[in-house]
């Protein structure tokens, strides 16, 4: 019985690769899916283009697929990567020079089409009103703070660019467990309204697309997490997927991490809203009727996904500016750590005030109390603590007063204070980014949708 | 008696826009039927009430004995608009963990040693 193993590749922007190694030498892969793009990425791959426009893709794909490449052609493992962010063709024409400088070949495909940036008022115009979804904003709004807006595509243009031969697949934005999807579809010939089907393959990709998480990364617990082998080596899952959508959950032989009921039901539920109803451009799964069998020593069987069809509309992300962000900080050992602290928060806000600064919001926090848990730190450490840091943050209309906000702090080493922690330098102003999520009828995306093969 | 929820589950954080979501997990049977009777909506409404956050969502699945909670507007705007140190919402999950609720003395998990 065909199977067919993919592989996860990064699960963010700067990930690492070197656990995709283990995958393809030694776990059987025959296609690496690789999520480099975070919600928010974009707006950092914007900036890089407007710097320089044969940038804007993420760049950790051409030493990643350097490094990679002379032995995933010797295993015929195939990518798929998302690492095409604003600007797949430039991502292609590097990998290309990297390619040709070694004289390898390779069949690269791009899947475009997804940014709808410059095409708002022609969307608005075909009576899209893209409201934001959850507030029912008006996108007049921010329209003009606006620096990139992408719909994310489906699996079909990824299976597409596979059944064209391609080795090498850079998307721009499409939902991240496409990457898998695509693949899984293409390999099985899965109609595109077998709803279960297009659930079980989603299943898969949303369990890969967080690279370590799948494998017993980030393993939220008390005590639990302690007993996950060998972080330092934790290798990557891998689905091994049979026809029918049902998959073995596993990871290379001889690497680190924990593959098991508890480890695999936390990715499951990451970062998804009704799991009754994940909505992705190619299928709505319902998570309701999932099956995990735990069969010991990092396997898991995955089976029973359930889906309806697809959705009318696509979900499409903006990112617009929405001010600056200053920040400072301060620390102080024992004692009276915590309440020296408060203090200089206090003698900081004085000086906001008598410079009568445009401030919107002021966050004050106190790590190694505060700062991760919030209300819910346990207030019988406050005056105990022996030793603490203010992080202060403020937001600003005024880049340059979220600039100054920093550089307020230096001056209490010499004249707030006792006992204080070294500065380690002042913090420069940070671009605030709003996000604006939308839909879009489908059609009017898809019918741009462009993908190219060049081989090389 | 009063149990957290780090002695008898686990759980995972993470962000969507403006929406912290968490998945809380009970490692058996008996553990998942106490938290689907403790863990409300308005328990969560008050535990998380120092995030500032909008209406919580809540959705049981039984086939992996887990929860599904989502807090809405509790990200001050989303990741990169945020001037919290976590900023992501990882750490949601570390807070729910120190709710306390009324459990059996006799859960499986209580009496490991």
């Amino acid at each position: 019985m065909k199977t067919v193993r993919v592989g996860a590749g990064l699960g963010f922007y700067g990930d690492s690769w070197r656990p995709v190694r283990a995958s393809i030498e030694r776990g059987g892969v025959q296609y690496i899916a690789s999520d480099h793009l975070s919600e928010l990425t974009l707006a950092i791959l914007q900036k890089d283009r407007q710097k320089d426009p044969s940038a804007g893709y993420a760049r950790d794909a051409v030493p990643m697929l350097t490094e990679l490449w002379p032995l995933a052609a010797k295993h015929g493992v195939k990518f798929v990567l998302n690492a095409g962010g604003l600007n797949p063709q430039g991502a292609r024409e590097a990998i290309a020079r990297a390619f040709r400088d070694k004289g390898w070949k390779a069949t690269i495909a791009t899947v475009s089409g997804d940014s709808v940036l410059e095409r708002i008022d022609e969307l608005r115009a075909a009576g899209e009103p893209l409201a934001h979804m959850d507030t029912g904003a008006d996108i007049a709004s921010v329209r003009e703070r606006m620096l990139f807006a992408n719909a994310y595509l489906g699996a079909q243009p990824i299976a597409d660019a596979l059944s064209r031969g391609a080795d090498i697949v850079l998307t721009g934005r499409v939902a991240d467990a496409a990457l898998t999807l695509g693949p899984l579809a293409h390999e099985f010939g899965w109609r595109w309204d077998d709803w279960d089907r297009m659930a079980a393959g989603l299943t898969l990709g949303h369990l890969l697309e967080c690279s370590g998480q799948g494998s017993g990364g980030n393993f939220g617990s008390a005590g639990e997490w302690a007993k996950v082998p060998d972080y330092a080596h934790l290798g990557y899952p891998i689905a091994e997927v049979s026809d029918d959508g049902s998959a073995l959950f596993t990871k290379a032989p001889g690497t680190g991490g924990l593959i098991s009921f508890d480890t695999i039901r936390q990715q499951l539920l990451y970062e998804v809203h009704n799991p009754h109803a994940y909505v992705s451009p190619d299928v709505v799964l319902d998570m309701g009727t999932i099956r995990f069998n735990d069969e010991g020593n990092d396997r898991v069987r995955i089976s029973g996904a359930s889906g309806a069809a697809r959705p009318a509309n696509l979900k499409i992300v903006a990112g617009y500016q929405d001010g600056w962000m200053g920040t400072g900080m301060i620390g102080f050992a024992w004692p009276e750590a915590y309440a020296k602290c408060e203090k200089s928060a206090q003698i900081i806000q004085t000086l906001v005030e008598e410079r009568g600064w445009a401030v919107e919001d002021t966050n004050i926090e106190y790590i190694g109390y505060n700062s991760l848990l919030g209300e819910n730190a346990d207030p019988t450490y406050r005056d105990r603590l022996n030793e603490c840091f203010l992080r202060m943050t403020i937001r600003a209309r005024d880049r340059r007063i979220a600039d100054g906000f920093g550089r307020l702090f230096p001056w209490l080493g010499l004249s707030g204070p006792p006992y204080v922690g070294s500065m380690k330098g002042i913090q420069p102003a940070k671009e605030l980014l709003g996000i604006w999520p939308t839909l879009v009828q489908r059609e009017l995306v898809e019918e741009n949708t462009k993908i190219e093969i060049e081989s090389i | 008696m009063r149990v957290p929820l780090w002695k008898i589950s686990h759980a995972r954080s993470g962000d969507k826009a403006d929406r912290a979501d968490i998945g809380l997990f009970a490692f058996d049977a008996e553990t998942y039927a106490v938290l689907k009777r403790e863990v409300t909506k308005a328990r969560l409404a008050k535990h998380f009430a120092g995030m500032g956050a909008g209406p919580v969502e809540l959705w049981p699945l039984d086939n992996i004995l887990a929860l599904k909670i989502v807090l809405n507007a509790a990200l001050q705007g989303g990741a990169a608009r945020s001037l919290r140190m976590d900023n992501l919402g990882k750490n949601v999950a570390a807070q729910l963990l120190r709710m306390e609720i009324e459990a059996p003395a006799d859960l499986p998990r209580l009496l490991l040693k």
